[in-house]
């Protein structure tokens, strides 16, 4: 198993209130010992972190791998290939594969695929409902049996009011989060953007903020009553983010991720890029007042984790009418230089709070063993460089995808290296 | 006017909102000497002889078509049409694809209506060619304002100081936005009047006024701008039938009579008779909705002529 010795650097991990210059020796894959000045043991690798962060490694709950059926936009290998690309050493993929991953069949293949790639972990989050259908329940035990963390039918919401409720109950069973795609279709309706000045402007039709609202509204009130476990995917209004506090103060298991697009770009995005599709996605790009509510929940607490929901499109898909594009973008391998530049160069954020809302964070939310650097735990690391200047190219992307709105963006903070239970997976040789 | 001292230096006309005061009078100015074409005997000049103009029709459309095919040969460019039906893009050819094949033909202009805002500025990043906004969605339809534009000059000598009502499903008309851009561009007051069931979200961010009411919007006006109120939407929530629509905010004489007593009745059609407009008014005295059609000649002739980067001293 892999030792290595990463020495030099300032060590972040809110997980146990470390920020400070320091050594990390990691052995057989789990991390040894943490230490102000560490010798070099006999034979052990090094890796010099020198003028860089060392944090635990990043976790995405929120990607699409797109494995099996739609391979032609990424797969297992090239979606955790970017993960540890990006800085990431987790990430938990939704359901709405081709078919839908909705059986145990569909987590083993996703694992093995993962195991096969050897990127980063992957923790493959089932359906809720059988096709995605939103009519019955899916093999919620099954799934979880095989690996399976969580439940979403992400993509799309679970309308039927029903249906909710009892996967917040059945769920209860296996101590896992029902995760939803907060978003009423009926006030979607074909909707492209957030309605608002920008939607009248350009004369696209408008999806309201009130389509997400009202259903994290409903969902709270279920979650109430079931005594269930709740996440809200990529929150994205600030009367969505209002609702999970009420919640919270009402004592209920509520938590929620914000995506980083929505932390950083608003409706005028599309006007701005005269009509670019690399600015569609649901939930849409918000208000400026929107934007603005997310940040404030990072900063005081509300918001769980920045999840990206990394969205692979393949470019003759987005390449066409606004209205016809689909919906979605990458995020794997811009999250990290985009929160370093954006939120602690820009001083509205921590680096020990921006480190957890991308690790200890999302490891609690989903419960997974990751976002730490405890003795003992597995030696999953991230390694950036701060201040190193990094121009964003697209074309570069490990991802079998280009479909960002970022692209040639020039960010200060960049991910250098990430290991992997103690093996450099990122850069490789 | 300060036509006089700008030049026209875009490749394309996608919209009004990019538009400043000068090149919007740059436009009607020429609009107004092209006008007379239209009324000699033989109405052919040869300014775009030798050029190319592809119509690229992808929603139905009588007026704003006949309207530019008739410029495009008044001035005698070669123009071929193309419309969606028996297409390739029916055969699954993506509209990069079509536009790329057409732009490998070399086209001097393409002029494009297309149902998806945007469509337009797509095109205009790859082709060569210039291309005209000539619908999109419920975006922009710059010449239709420009034609609004001209034919209210004609009648009040002036944009600027005039009230400008305009009436009807604001939320799913280009006509109105580009309407809006322009006429508060040139130092007029816009009104916007209609159905809360049709009214787009934060629309005075455009910087109008909002009535909800048809009184409301005409009192003082001194142009009425009737929208088409789209009859296959009926039903689909906005309003529950065309015979209640007319009741809240169909224009009648007797509502006019809030309006000045110049007031002129503009529609840029096609009309639905007894639902936004009574017949009375729209064949009225008031009633400049035919000339606002023989306007749309000239001031298609206009753009076609500014973006074919033609200047005076080429001509012969």
């Amino acid at each position: 198993m892999a030792s290595l010795l990463i020495h030099g650097g300032r060590i972040v991990d809110p997980s146990q209130g470390l920020d400070g210059p320091a050594d990390l020796l990691i052995e057989d894959g789990a991390v040894a010992r943490i230490d102000g000045k560490i010798a070099k043991p006999k034979g052990v690798e090094t890796l010099d972190a020198t003028g860089l962060v060392v944090t635990p490694g990043l976790i995405d709950i929120h990607v699409h791998l797109r494995e099996p059926g739609q391979e032609y936009k990424e797969t297992v290998a090239t979606g955790t290939r970017a993960a540890a690309a990006g800085g990431f050493t987790a990430v938990a993929c939704m359901a709405n594969t081709v078919p839908v991953h909705d059986n145990r069949a569909i987590t083993e293949l996703i694992l093995l695929e993962a195991e096969r790639a050897g990127f980063a972990r992957v923790y493959p989050i089932g359906a809720i409902s059988k096709g995605m259908q939103g009519q019955e329940l899916a093999e919620i035990g099954e799934m979880v049996a095989a690996g399976a963390v969580a439940v979403s039918d992400d993509g799309l919401p679970v309308m039927n009011a029903e249906l909710m409720r009892r996967a917040l109950l059945y769920t209860q069973h296996y101590g896992i989060p029902v995760i939803q795609h907060a978003e009423d279709l009926t006030l979607t309706g074909k909707g492209v953007m957030h309605e608002g000045e920008w939607s009248t402007r350009l004369g696209l039709i408008g999806i309201p903020g009130s389509a997400e609202d009202v259903m994290v509204a409903r969902d709270l009130i279920l979650t109430e009553d079931t005594q269930g476990r709740y996440h809200v995917a990529h929150l994205s209004t600030a009367r969505s983010l209002d609702l999970v506090r009420l919640g919270r103060s009402r004592g209920l298991r509520v938590t929620c991720e914000v995506a980083p697009h929505h932390l950083i770009l608003t409706d005028e995005e599309v006007a701005k890029t005269g009509f670019s599709t690399h600015c569609k996605m649901k939930p849409p790009l918000r208000s400026s007042r929107d934007r603005e509510a997310l940040i404030q929940g990072l900063v005081d607490g509300t918001v769980d984790c920045i999840a990206s929901d990394h969205a692979p499109h393949h470019a003759d898909e987005k390449d066409v009418e606004f209205d016809k594009a689909p919906f979605g973008i990458l995020g794997l391998e811009t999250t990290l230089s985009l929160c370093l530049d954006r939120f602690v160069h820009a001083g509205l954020l921590t680096l020990p709070r921006l480190v957890e809302l991308l690790s200890t964070g999302p490891a609690r939310v989903l419960g997974l063993p990751g976002g730490t650097l405890q003795v003992g735990s597995p030696a999953d690391v991230s390694i950036f460089d701060l201040d190193g200047e990094v121009t964003i190219v697209a074309a570069d992307f490990r991802s079998k995808s280009r479909n960002t709105p970022f692209d040639g963006w020039t960010l200060r903070g960049r991910p250098v290296a990430t290991v992997l239970g103690g093996r450099k997976v990122s850069p490789l040789p | 006017m300060t036509s006089e001292t700008i030049r026209w230096t875009r490749k394309d006309l996608l919209g009004i909102a990019e538009l400043s005061p000068a090149e919007i009078g740059l436009l009607l100015d020429t609009a107004e000497s092209f006008s007379e074409i239209g009324e000699r005997p033989i109405k052919k000049v040869p300014t775009l002889r030798g050029k190319t103009v592809i119509n690229l029709f992808f929603e139905a459309s009588t007026r704003t078509r006949s309207s530019f095919e008739i410029a495009e040969k008044r001035l005698s460019a070669d123009n071929i049409n193309f419309s969606t039906s028996g297409s390739a893009l029916e055969k699954g050819e993506s509209l990069i694809d079509t536009a790329l094949n057409l732009q490998a033909m070399a086209p001097d202009l393409v002029v494009i209506r297309h149902g998806s805002p945007g469509v337009p500025h797509m095109l205009a990043r790859r082709l060569q060619a210039g291309v005209i906004n000539a619908g999109d969605g419920a975006h922009e339809h710059p010449t239709q304002a420009l034609l609004d534009a001209f034919t209210i000059r004609r009648h009040k000598g002036r944009l600027a100081g005039l009230r400008v009502a305009i009436l009807g499903d604001i939320e799913h008309s280009r006509v109105v936005r580009s309407n809006i851009h322009l006429l508060t561009k040139m130092g007029a007051t816009v009104v916007v009047g209609g159905a809360r069931t049709l009214m787009p979200t934060a629309v005075e961010k455009l910087g109008v006024e909002v009535a909800y009411s048809l009184e409301d919007a005409l009192r003082g006006a001194d142009v009425v701008m009737m929208l088409r109120i789209q009859l296959e939407r009926q039903g689909k929530m906005s309003f529950p039938s065309a015979k209640e629509y007319f009741r809240l905010f169909g224009l009648t004489r007797e509502r006019l009579k809030l309006a000045q007593d110049d007031a002129i009745v503009m529609h840029p059609g096609p009309m639905n008779r007894g639902v936004e407009i009574a017949s009375d008014v729209a064949d009225g005295s008031r009633s400049v909705i035919l000339e606002q059609v023989t306007h749309g000649v000239s001031v298609r002739m206009a753009v076609l002529y500014l973006l074919s980067g033609v200047t005076a001293s080429e001509e012969s």
